[in-house]
């Protein structure tokens, strides 16, 4: 289904505040298979140079995946044709347990391509006092019918 | 930022070893738990094939943190780690049993100013090419 051309463009409001945890970054680590001490154990980051342990480098999916960007039912995205198309994570600096940060979502992009509808998504993170941390940039697919 | 590999010990050119990572529904399952995407294609095959994928596939995302990995390995901090970012040109398919493997490999494609370099990654599963365009730029000591 052809997605709504109108949010091409849009910018939605930042997204709830998000306490990025020791525990959270350890579960993600965990599920890649990761065991980097700098992910676990304080005194490593702290030896490497950060102020706390640091969160794997595609981390931040589990706070884009939480975008009401997506959701909003006006842009009709069918969930279940959905594949990953590019992701693109650009760091100012590594993110870290006891950032509380927020999400801007912005849709850059929509077109058809072969059939398909191509959206493309940029994701500013700050923490809530507005130090950028990263920027994601995200295309996702939406396969025809 | 302590990286363990030095800037004036590469060139461009210079290959990090590859390696070979092993990913099954369990490690999927417990991804999709972490990540909170729990679209049901990466474990059940019924709604993979009904949507017409050829069976259950890896999540994207979990190919492009095993590329992440790779890379963090190779590098020690992974807060060296300044821009990382793929295509995903074709899915994992992750067979009920066995699972697949993915085999991942890099270069030193470009050096930066700042002590930054370029490495372009590839991986394959099955033979075909999982991930295209994927770079990381890692700040070197």
């Amino acid at each position: 289904m052809a997605l709504n051309r109108d949010y091409i463009g849009r910018t939605f409001p930042p997204s709830e505040p998000y306490e990025v945890s020791r525990v959270k970054i350890r579960e993600f680590a965990d599920a890649i298979g990761d065991d980097n001490p700098i992910y676990r154990d304080q005194e490593a980051a702290k030896a490497a140079g950060h102020p706390d342990v640091i969160a794997p480098p595609t981390f931040p999916i589990v706070v884009s995946l939480l975008s009401p960007a997506l959701e909003d039912p006006g842009l009709g995205l069918n969930f279940s044709m959905v594949v990953h198309g590019e992701q693109r994570f650009e760091y100012t600096r590594p993110l870290r347990a006891g950032d509380v940060i927020t999400c801007v979502t912005t849709i850059t992009e929509i077109k058809s391509l072969a059939g398909n509808e191509k959206m493309s998504v940029e994701t500013d993170i700050k923490t809530v006092e507005g130090e950028p941390v990263c920027k994601t940039h995200n295309v996702i697919v939406e396969r025809g019918a | 930022m302590t990286a363990n590999v030095k800037y004036a010990d590469v060139e461009v050119g210079t290959e990090i070893p590859a390696r070979t990572f092993a990913v099954d529904r369990a490690d999927l399952v417990r991804y999709a738990g972490a990540s909170g995407d729990f679209n049901p294609i990466h474990w059940r095959e019924s709604v993979a094939k009904a949507v017409g994928l050829p069976n259950v596939i890896a999540h994207g995302m979990y190919t492009m943190a095993q590329g992440g990995r790779y890379v963090t390995d190779w590098v020690g901090d992974p807060g060296a780690v300044v821009d990382y970012g793929v295509r995903f040109s074709s899915p994992v398919v992750v067979p009920d049993e066995g699972g697949a493997t993915l085999e991942i490999s890099g270069k030193v494609e470009k050096k930066l100013d700042d002590n930054k370099v370029v490495v372009a990654l590839t991986a394959r599963s099955e033979g075909q090419k999982v991930l295209t365009r994927a770079k990381a730029v890692v700040k070197l000591a």
